[in-house]
């Protein structure tokens, strides 16, 4: 190639580069007040103060079986508004999607609404609007960092579930109490451990450090400084030469009915996919991550009359229960429970009810430079460096 | 010639304006390919290497133009970086190796010596895993190498153990994946060869091994190089394989989608590694002149 050819593309390149430059923009920080509580700034985006027309569509990007025709299609009888469902597979496409500017509403995890609230993609709820969230809501699941910022309501709860240990019972025929089957080198399942494949996974390590190396002062699994987070990753590092496989959700259940894996990090949902009564989770004694989902309202929403409608439909405790049962999560609409011994079983099952059962559970939530566990003196590591640091896990 | 073809004939505005002017007649031409290649595939392309030189904000993942090196700076001085790299380029080696070595007899014998029924048979097994999806031949194969998969079943009465999932596999799967890109043109060089050249080669008193040797390969070379470079840049861009039958293996597309959504600038910077390795390769390939018959 010679270098005329080269010059015309890099000539290009570069006045788009100055175009580019010229428009594109990003904010958003988070600062520390004066008596040390968490305040983040965000940006003012209004809140709708009352309802209007609907109009003749609402864009949802969900979690795979979280809008489904079962209870969509009533919903479009209902107020005319026709559901149009964009799946995606990890938070971090979520929070990419959602920016696009496309779709109304996103079912998001507390990994992802920290990033939309902060950026400015998503707007403030009005709740009075939507008579569905009410006393029903089970209390774990109100005023959370993730969804409830400032004192404003950014996202209505759908679901929650722990991040169990999920193993194989005719090899591991002792129930595991501690994560420490996962973790320790001497574990005897080296070689045939799951593990989850994302920064977020950083945080499980994180936990069983909280309770194993208290020196190390971890209060908050999402809230590392930089030797925190080295020690997490160190741990991590031990665990990459045990590791069998790190799963998605599209690979986690072959991963134990094909027999690589034993031992590992699971959701409810993927050990039922395994449809196999052998394979056994426990929530340990050090407890785990989670994740707890909520609808958030694009800030730029075309149609937000539908989006609210839609929020306030899937608050009432059948269509609640019905994403719940359908996803494998516990309902984040207690009255749901009641409604049959079905969705009593369910609901006990997902432990739905269960305050201290998610006691233990650390909801995914967006590590940020501030720390969230309160300390001011210090800067905690950001998402970015939990990505850079997974990547060095897995080198 | 009749005066009724020449009145035929005058009505034809765009043809006679096309003869007239040779550029536009290449202009026509060209155009529609010409938006194609710059517009869409330069134009994109362009633009997200240039995000190789941004930054990101750490918060919200939010993409900021500005300049730094220090993505670049990340894939040298980072250890794990470096070493995936590297991991990655030995993989996309031992890959277009293995296609090689695999396509040379195979494509000799079906010109050679098969008969034209067998062939045709041989042809059509070779393209076989092009009909089926990428998605299905990946997961097809994750299938057969786990555990309890089909190999270590076939394999255990011999007491053999099959490597499970891991760089071995993510070679395999990705040989699999890609020998019809090498086969195919190995195949159609070797059957130009004129059969006389072989009985020339045999009344010289060469045998076989030495016929491939000092006639076929070097008659081959190109199509050789043309194959590689499907198999050398296709696996070095890789990412489902290494996720779904590499276990803990990590490659250059696996960071890439890693940060695809996190941090794009560092996965701009990332992909310049694949196109560099390409371009090295091209460059050591043209200095041996096989890029001349292509």
């Amino acid at each position: 190639m010679n270098k005329k050819m080269l010059a015309v593309p890099l000539a290009m390149a570069a006045a788009l580069g100055l175009a580019l430059t010229g428009c594109a923009s990003g904010d958003g920080g988070a600062s520390v007040s004066d008596d040390g509580t968490l305040k983040i700034d965000v940006p003012e985006v209004p809140m709708i103060e009352e309802l209007g027309d609907f109009e003749n569509e609402v864009n949802i990007l969900a979690w795979s079986g979280f809008v489904e025709p079962a209870w969509a299609d009533q919903f479009t009888a209902d107020t005319g508004c026709t559901v149009n469902r964009k799946i995606f597979a990890t938070s971090d496409e979520a929070v990419q999607l959602m920016r696009t500017g496309e779709y109304d509403l996103v079912s998001a995890s507390g990994d992802a609404s920290l990033r939309l609230i902060v950026d400015g993609n998503v707007q403030p709820l009005n709740t009075e609007l939507i008579p569905n969230f009410g006393d029903d809501i089970v209390s774990g699941m109100k005023g959370q960092l993730y969804d409830t910022l400032n004192g404003n309501v950014y996202g209505i709860p759908i679901g929650r579930g722990a991040n169990i240990l999920e193993y194989n019972s005719e090899v591991v025929t002792d129930e595991p109490t501690s994560w420490d089957v996962v973790w320790e080198a001497d574990s005897p399942y080296a070689g045939k451990i799951a593990a989850y494949d994302s920064p977020i996974y950083i945080a499980d390590a994180a936990i069983y450090l909280m309770h194993h190396e208290p020196d190390l002062g971890i209060e908050n699994p999402y809230a590392l400084d930089q030797e925190q987070l080295a020690a997490a990753t160190d741990l991590l590092k031990q665990q990459n030469e045990m590791v069998s496989e790190y799963w998605s959700p599209a690979t986690n259940v072959t991963s134990f009915t094909g027999g690589n894996s034993v031992v590992g990090t699971s959701w409810e949902v993927l050990r039922k996919a395994t449809q196999d009564e052998k394979f056994k989770s426990v929530l340990p004694q050090e407890g785990s991550t989670g994740w707890s989902d909520a609808w958030m309202l694009a800030a730029e929403s075309e149609s937000p009359n539908c989006a609210y409608a839609w929020m306030d439909y899937t608050s009432q405790p059948d269509v609640n229960g019905a994403i719940a049962m359908n996803f494998g999560m516990a309902p984040a609409n207690a009255a749901f429970c009641e409604m049959s011994d079905e969705a009593k079983e369910h609901c006990d099952y997902y432990n739905a009810t269960d305050e201290e059962y998610f006691e233990q559970v650390w909801f995914w939530t967006t590590p940020i430079d501030q720390c969230l566990d309160g300390r001011t003196d210090i800067q905690c590591t950001n998402y970015q460096d939990w990505t850079n640091a997974w990547a060095t896990v897995k080198g | 010639m009749s005066t009724q073809t020449v009145r035929e004939r005058a009505p034809r505005p765009i043809s006679t304006a096309l003869y007239r002017h040779p550029k536009g007649r290449l202009a026509s031409l060209l155009t529609l390919p010409m938006v194609w290649l710059v517009g869409v595939y330069i134009l994109s392309l362009a633009i997200m290497l240039i995000t190789a030189f941004w930054t990101t904000d750490p918060f919200t993942s939010r993409v900021k133009p500005g300049f730094t090196l220090e993505n670049f700076t990340q894939l040298i001085t980072v250890p794990a970086y470096a070493m995936t790299a590297l991991r990655t380029l030995g993989i996309a080696l031992a890959v277009t190796l293995i296609c090689a070595l695999f396509s040379i007899p195979l494509a000799v014998f079906m010109s050679q010596v098969a008969g034209p029924k067998l062939r045709a048979v041989l042809a059509i097994l070779v393209t076989l895993p092009l009909w089926a999806g990428y998605l299905v031949k990946i997961i097809g194969m994750r299938l057969v190498w786990t555990e309890n998969g089909f190999f270590n079943w076939a394999l255990e009465p011999l007491g053999i153990h099959g490597p499970g999932l891991g760089v071995l596999t993510v070679i395999f799967t990705l040989v699999y994946l890609w020998f019809p890109y090498m086969a195919i043109p190995v195949y159609s060089a070797i059957s130009q060869i004129p059969a006389n050249l072989f009985d020339a080669s045999s009344d010289l008193g060469a045998r076989g091994f030495r016929t491939i040797r000092t006639v076929v390969t070097p008659l081959l070379l190109p199509s050789l190089i043309a194959g590689s470079v499907f198999t050398f840049s296709l696996s070095l861009g890789d990412f489902i394989a290494a996720m779904y039958v590499g276990g803990s293996t990590q490659m250059i597309g696996s960071i890439i989608a890693q940060n695809i959504n996190l941090n794009p600038p560092l996965a701009a910077a990332f992909s310049f590694v694949p196109i560099v390795l390409v371009i090295a390769y091209l460059a050591a390939v043209r200095r041996t002149g096989a890029l001349n018959n292509l």
